[in-house]
């Protein structure tokens, strides 16, 4: 007894393919959109002395997670700069930042749609999951195809990748919010709007935040998948080190991006935990 | 007078069909239970109809699941009735646009919750204005008027606080200034002191009590606990399984159960605790005005088989109390009733608990006069404790025992039906 031949495989090629060829105007736009965003951030980055940015970050992290943080990401950053990758954590760094942008501009509202409807998020929560376990390489071959090679591909794969959780957890802070502040507040007459923007978003802030920092450490865990598709950075340091079997080059590339997640993931937590105090 | 509120025929049905459920439960007659069954709906509320009274405290008590919380929740539609109408200074609610249905809640009801539901990121003063916010007030009169409200509920000095940083108690003083500060004319309260410890719900009622008596608001007050429903309302509402058992003040739920539910549900009500001297006084209406001769005093003594009268000056003060002994020799001598009054019979203030009055009419050898001021309202007679403390009004037989025998003989022993 065989297996009937599912040609699923085919399907997707063939659905693939039909999107390439009628679908071009609109990645023409997001390509654009997206790499006007990319361009500017990385160009602006690029042109920041490396010192005002370090004085920045150790300035930011001294608020948000005192002097220690504000002493050891200034090193870490120095050390970054010190290994000649300053350009390259740059590129990373625009990557990211776009990426993120994206991610949260996409993410939040949508898990306010998702929060607001069961029927939306009975839609949305299966698509989150597929995006969230298909092995990145999977969408890697479309976003190619699509947007051709680059760092739009890249941003493109990245969202994929990393805007679930905040989808996720936008959604779950917004249910989360008591049932009885809900009712106050329409008892009091709050329209949808007023109700959205007055209480729920505050109540559901903490949760939001830490959706948000974990889209920041699943773009950065990125970074080495989109330097296979020529976007550049960081991870084309490791991905060169393996090539040439250069140990001391990857872990180089690999500890800048350690270093990178250390700073963001501090900082994106302490906002949220300053929000949640004052809460 | 037209009620501020009213409720006819108000019918809650959850479940995926509730209008053609509706229409089986009210063909079919069928029980909660059997509706369940059959029908896969459960029973929120079934054929409610009430009215309240402006300045009014109507409180609906009833157990976990009798629907009291689904029922304050369709008076402002937190929850959709599935059948009724709801009206409001004879505006149906039922049939209101969402925007006249917020404007509505902006201004005319507020409610007060169980857990407080304050917005723990922002401040007392910005939770009380919160209401204020909503209808479009700028930032200075709303935090103005927020402030005056914070004081009136005693937290003055807390505006800059956030909640959680406040007890129970006093956060649920910010719930209530907070319904307060748009100046609703109806109070929605929904077990409002269900969350807080004994002592604390024992000031939190006070001070409701209090402030009620200034603001004169309609409250519809939702409990489970039977001595809060007692203390605050002006009448109740008994539910159970979506029902009104009962609607009536508390004396006559506690004396005249509707029904086995509800006689089991206030037996353990303490009535010594619970009535009053104002309840269970009757109205004095044997009495005699201080310019009547010793004569006139007598003869309504023996026409209503008194041993004791008390004499009223200017229509109502109490100028004393004369035996009819007295009286009779007062008589023979030709003495005006003054020179005979006697002052030492028992006072007491119309709030006095029953409790209080017991070792007062043990010992008392005249009747207790229930005074405000110098103003008599009412007469206790020893046997009217006695019988107050019994589930059902007894009807006494005329005793020896002075005017005992008046109220025996025109049936208001019980007294409890004898208000002012």
């Amino acid at each position: 007894m065989d297996f009937v031949r599912m040609p699923i495989g085919h399907w997707m090629n063939v659905l693939v393919d039909w999107m390439v060829d009628n679908l071009a105007p609109l990645f023409r736009g997001i390509r654009q959109v997206i790499g006007t965003l990319l361009n500017a951030t990385e160009d602006f980055l690029q042109w920041l002395p490396w010192p005002v940015l370090l004085v920045l970050v150790a300035l930011l992290m001294w608020r948000v997670a005192g002097w220690r943080g504000a002493v050891l990401s200034a090193l870490g950053l120095y050390l970054v700069g010190s290994m000649e990758l300053w350009d390259r954590a740059m590129t990373t760094l625009a990557l990211m930042v776009s990426s993120v942008t994206l991610a949260v501009l996409i993410g939040v509202p949508l898990g306010i749609l998702c929060a607001k409807s069961d029927r939306v998020l009975a839609v949305v929560r299966p698509m989150l999951d597929m995006m969230q376990t298909m092995p990145a390489f999977v969408y890697l071959v479309p976003a190619l195809m699509f947007f051709g090679i680059g760092k739009v591909p890249a941003v493109f794969a990245t969202l994929v990748f990393a805007t679930p959780p905040s989808v996720r957890l936008t959604n779950l802070g917004i249910r989360q919010v008591p049932r009885e502040v809900v009712e106050a507040s329409q008892s009091f007459g709050a329209t949808p709007w007023q109700m959205l923007v007055k209480v729920q978003l505050p109540l559901a802030m903490p949760s939001i935040m830490a959706g948000i920092n974990q889209t920041i450490m699943l773009s950065l865990s990125m970074s080495v998948l989109s330097a296979m598709i020529a976007a550049g950075g960081l991870g084309q340091e490791v991905l060169r080190g393996l090539s040439q079997v250069n140990l001391g080059r990857s872990f180089e590339g690999g500890l800048a991006i350690v270093v990178i997640a250390m700073i963001l993931d501090r900082m994106s937590q302490s906002w949220g935990r300053r929000k949640r105090r004052a809460a | 007078m037209r009620p501020k509120v009213r409720i006819e025929h108000l019918y809650k049905l959850f479940g995926p069909n509730p209008k053609a459920a509706l229409e089986k439960l009210q063909r079919e007659g069928l029980s909660k239970d059997e509706l369940l069954r059959r029908y896969r709906h459960t029973v929120g509320l079934r054929d409610v109809s009430f009215e309240v009274n402006e300045g009014e405290v109507f409180v609906v008590m009833g157990l976990s699941g009798s629907g009291k919380s689904t029922l304050v929740r369709c008076i402002n539609r937190l929850i959709e009735p599935t059948a009724g109408r709801i009206e409001v200074d004879g505006e149906d609610l039922t049939a209101m646009s969402a925007a006249r249905l917020r404007d509505v809640r902006r201004k005319k009801m507020a409610m007060v919750f169980q857990s407080f539901a304050l917005l723990p990121h922002r401040s007392v003063l910005d939770n009380v204005a919160f209401g204020l916010e909503l209808q479009g007030m700028t930032v200075d009169e709303r935090r103005d008027r927020a402030r005056q409200v914070i004081k009136a509920v005693g937290l003055g000095g807390w505006e800059d606080s956030l909640p959680e940083q406040l007890s129970g108690g006093m956060q649920q003083r910010v719930g209530l200034a907070r319904a307060l500060a748009i100046d609703p004319d109806i109070l929605l309260m929904d077990e409002p002191f269900s969350a807080l410890d004994p002592l604390i719900r024992r000031d939190m009622q006070n001070e409701l009590l209090r402030l009620q008596s200034e603001m004169k608001k309609t409250i519809i007050f939702i409990t489970h606990d039977l001595d809060e429903a007692i203390k605050l309302g002006d009448r109740i509402a008994v539910m159970k399984d979506g029902e009104i058992r009962q609607i009536g003040t508390a004396e006559e739920i506690l004396r005249r159960p509707a029904d086995e539910y509800v006689a089991e549900f206030v037996q353990d009500i303490d009535p010594a605790r619970v009535l009053t001297a104002q309840q269970i006084m009757f109205q004095p209406d044997t009495v005699v005005p201080l310019h009547a001769g010793p004569r006139t005093a007598v003869h309504v003594m023996r026409h209503h088989g008194l041993s004791s009268v008390f004499v009223l000056e200017d229509a109502d003060r109490v100028a004393g109390i004369v035996t009819v002994d007295d009286a009779v020799q007062a008589a023979e001598r030709d003495l005006p009733l003054r020179d005979v009054l006697r002052q030492d019979f028992p006072r007491v203030a119309p709030d006095t608990p029953l409790a209080d009055l017991i070792p007062i009419a043990a010992q008392a050898r005249f009747p207790i006069a229930v005074v405000e001021g110098e103003r008599l309202l009412g007469i206790i007679v020893r046997v009217t404790v006695l019988s107050s403390l019994m589930r059902e009004p007894v009807r006494l037989a005329a005793q020896g025992d002075s005017a005992a025998a008046a109220s025996g003989e025109d049936g208001r022993g019980g007294a409890g039906n004898a208000r002012r």
